[in-house]
């Protein structure tokens, strides 16, 4: 595009870089979280940002997620736009209270009067030997909650944009980094400020055959699975929700209706997890159009990762399990 | 390594099937074609060949037994393998099914049946089909049964209904060219694969009434299959009626005088019935329009006569076909159709016998009626009756006098022919009758 200038970044160098240029842009952001100062955050994702924007807008917090998420909320409600940092998805839970309880309903409970505009950060997700405490998917649990919303980007300009769009958003955001991708994804992303909308997916590849409903990092996996499948003439659509709440409604039935077969794909483990709910949705407005049943491609329902590598591997969904469930599917 | 065979789909419409007897048993050996079991359906029995040369090495089903379409049967242990289980018909599910359409009078070979699917089982998906596939269908006008399925297990597929769609477009336009161009006629073999089946409209019938001291009888599958064809036809095919006496005086006074010597030279009673269907089947030589059938954008004028009876049993009704009916005499016919019925009463019926009527002829006089609004077995163009003969005054050349009357009755489809070709047709058959004498010969 004419007038656009581009970088290739990596996935948390994007976020990285629309951290810096959102709080440049509005003096109400503040970061708040474990390490996030002077360490500059454990990933590194907030490196230079108190150098840059001081002690007083990058601040190191104690060892407790309730009162990160608190004393964020108080914040929010009294005018800043706080970005808090949930040092790893498994250390939420101390602060689900605090999210699910207060920022996910204060404005239903004041009548519209008092918003919450809050942004928490977290990385998440499993594959890179973080075991039992440093590996978990969590988003089931949020996008649960009538008043959060969750988005979970799958691309480095997904990231910028959907971040931008977190920060603009008046209600509290759960905004989830697959710590996997951190490194490994990398994609041209624009320099100017740009906004993803919250509850719209994207689809990422066209297709006629089946279509592959997936978000976050297993987008990747998704696409790549769709290249071997083309090979074998099986030709795979890939629809990213970018957002798990809301769902994007309308473009998960357009792609089931244009199909007719879907396999839905995520990490966290099967039972309760967002594939459970675009499946009804589907089966509920779409039946007529379905001509496999719907298939599920997630994690075990096992208690947590494993620190093993190969059962590490068993639990994650990869490019080729992708590949052979779709592969099977398009066959029926 | 064994082979797995699957009881086969004996027909349109028949979703299960009995083992009538079991001609090999365990452990003999078998070749590749040689009869394996007899099955019995609500219509026919037929004996299915082996997929394959072996060893019987098990029976999954014994006489008597009745499974589904797709149930594993048997197992063949194939010469040269060194086991006898088989866990998965690993691409030999396909293989050993006696291909459906090859037993059935379906004119379109399965192009490919399922590739390598991770079936667990041999349990066929042909029948099985998804909401996707219904809706295309009715959408469509197309029967799916008529498909070949690309998918797991045989099944017809969203893409396979598609595809066909765009084939029926297709072949509506080469159609349309066909007729536009010159005066060649429609193959019919063309449209079996795409003609259009008019869907059963889903509307629910009155529910019967239920008393605490009523029986209730499950339908057999025989009544299931007439009920869903007179629905069908009846709401499908707009009904005309027309009737006619018949002056049989001559024809009666014949079988009088020959029945006897008949009997005794030819082996089989002289009825009525040959000379009801030799009168229709020079009728319809005559008006080859009844002759004919209704395919959505066009008419398919059939070559061959084959004349559909509709015959009594105790399960119900059936419709035996006497092929190529025009080259038959009275003796041909009187024993060919005697012949068919006689199989029919004791479910001796072929696939064959089945197949491929062009028009029906019902004799309800034999139960006393003198006049019946028969309903056409579709996709044919008409059904004519013989009503019961009676004695009745007449007026003849202004006198009256008593003669043997028979009433015909025909019902026939409006889109195929107006009255005028139906009414020429029926007369034909009145006059045909009514050129019988005493001294006619039969031969």
């Amino acid at each position: 595009m004419p007038g656009i200038t581009m970088a290739v970044m990596s996935y948390l160098e994007a976020i990285r870089e629309t951290l810096k240029q959102e709080m440049r842009r509005d003096s109400r952001i503040i970061i708040y979280g474990e390490d996030v100062g002077v360490r500059g955050g454990v990933f590194r994702v907030t490196e230079g940002l108190q150098k840059e924007f001081g002690e007083d807008r990058v601040i190191d917090s104690p060892l407790a997620e309730a009162a990160i998420v608190g004393t964020a909320i108080g914040a929010a409600v009294n005018g800043l736009r706080p970005i808090p940092e949930i040092q790893f998805a498994d250390f939420i839970f101390p602060a689900m209270n605090q999210i699910v309880e207060e920022a996910a309903r204060i404005r239903y409970r004041s009548n519209g009067t008092f918003g919450v505009p809050l942004v928490i950060r977290a990385p998440f997700g499993g594959g890179v030997h973080g075991a039992l405490y440093h590996s978990q998917s969590v988003e089931a649990f949020f996008a649960h909650v009538p008043g959060l919303k969750v988005v979970i980007p799958g691309t480095p300009y997904d990231a910028k944009g959907l971040l931008a769009a977190a920060v603009e958003d008046e209600d509290p955001v759960l905004y989830f980094e697959h710590k996997a991708a951190y490194r490994s994804l990398k994609g041209e992303v624009p320099d100017e400020r740009y906004l993803i909308p919250i509850g719209k997916a994207d689809l990422k590849r066209k297709g006629t055959d089946l279509s592959i409903i997936t978000y976050g990092l297993t987008v990747n996996y998704a696409l790549k699975a769709a290249e071997t499948l083309d090979q074998e003439g099986i030709s795979v659509e890939v629809l990213d929700l970018r957002s798990i709440r809301p769902l994007d409604v309308e473009m998960i039935l357009d792609t089931a209706k244009k199909t007719g077969k879907v396999l839905i794909v995520h990490e966290d483990n099967l039972t309760g997890g967002i594939g459970g709910e675009v499946s009804a949705l589907i089966a509920e407005h779409a039946l007529f159009h379905l001509d496999a049943p719907l298939r599920r491609l997630a994690g075990p329902d096992v208690p947590a990762m494993p620190y093993s590598p190969p059962l590490e591997h068993a639990f994650l969904v990869t490019s080729d399990k992708i590949t052979a469930a779709a592969r099977d599917l398009a066959k029926f | 390594m064994a082979e797995v065979v699957l009881m086969p789909q004996l027909g349109e419409s028949v979703t299960e099937g009995t083992i009538g007897q079991w001609l090999k048993k365990v452990g003999d050996a078998v070749e590749k074609y040689e009869s394996l079991l007899e099955v019995m359906t609500d219509k026919v029995n037929a004996e299915v060949p082996a997929p394959i040369g072996g060893t019987i090495s098990k029976i999954l089903v014994e006489d008597g037994q009745t499974v589904a379409v797709g149930t594993p049967i048997c197992e063949i242990a194939v010469e040269g393998g060194s086991e006898t289980e088989s866990n998965a018909p690993t691409g030999g599910a396909e293989s050993s099914v006696p291909s459906p359409t090859s037993l059935s009078s379906e004119t379109i070979p399965p192009q490919h049946v399922a590739a390598d699917v991770s079936a667990k089982d041999g349990e066929s998906l042909r029948g099985r089909y998804s909401p996707a596939v219904r809706r295309l269908a009715a959408e469509n006008r197309i029967n799916p049964d008529t498909l070949s399925g690309t998918g797991a297990k045989g099944r017809v597929t969203r893409q396979d209904v598609l595809k066909a769609v765009e084939e029926q477009s297709h072949t509506a336009e080469v159609k349309q060219e066909i007729a536009d161009n010159s005066t060649v006629q429609t193959p019919a073999a063309n449209n079996a694969r795409t003609a259009p089946v008019s869907p059963v409209p889903l509307v629910a019938g009155a529910t019967a009434v239920i008393d605490p001291d009523d029986e209730i009888v499950p339908l057999s599958s025989i009544r299931n299959v007439i009920a869903e064809r007179m629905v069908r036809s009846k709401m499908t095919v707009p009904h005309a009626w027309l009737m006619m006496e018949v002056d049989v005086s001559g024809l009666v006074a014949l079988r009088d005088r020959l029945k006897e010597a008949f009997k005794a030279k030819e082996g089989v009673s002289l009825t009525y019935l040959p000379f009801m269907l030799r009168a229709v089947i020079q009728a319809l030589k005559a008006v080859p329009e009844m002759n004919a059938q209704w395919n959505g954008d066009s008419i398919v004028l059939k070559k061959h006569i084959n004349i559909g009876m509709a015959t009594a049993t105790d399960r119900g009704l059936v419709v035996p076909v006497i092929k190529n009916a025009d080259e038959k005499n009275i003796v041909g016919l009187a024993k060919v159709s005697q012949d068919l019925v006689k199989r029919a009463r004791s479910g001796r019926l072929t696939m064959d016998d089945l197949n491929g009527g062009t028009f029906t002829v019902d004799n309800t006089g034999a139960i006393g009626t003198v006049l019946t609004y028969p309903i056409i077995n579709a996709p044919e163009a008409g059904i004519i009756t013989m009503e019961s003969i009676v004695k009745r005054p007449v007026v003849i050349n202004d006198m009256v006098a008593i003669r043997s009357m028979m009433n015909v009755c025909i019902s026939f489809d409006h889109r195929v022919v107006d009255g005028a070709e139906a009414g020429q047709f029926i007369r034909l058959v009145k006059d045909n009758l009514e050129a019988i004498g005493p001294s006619t010969s039969v031969y």
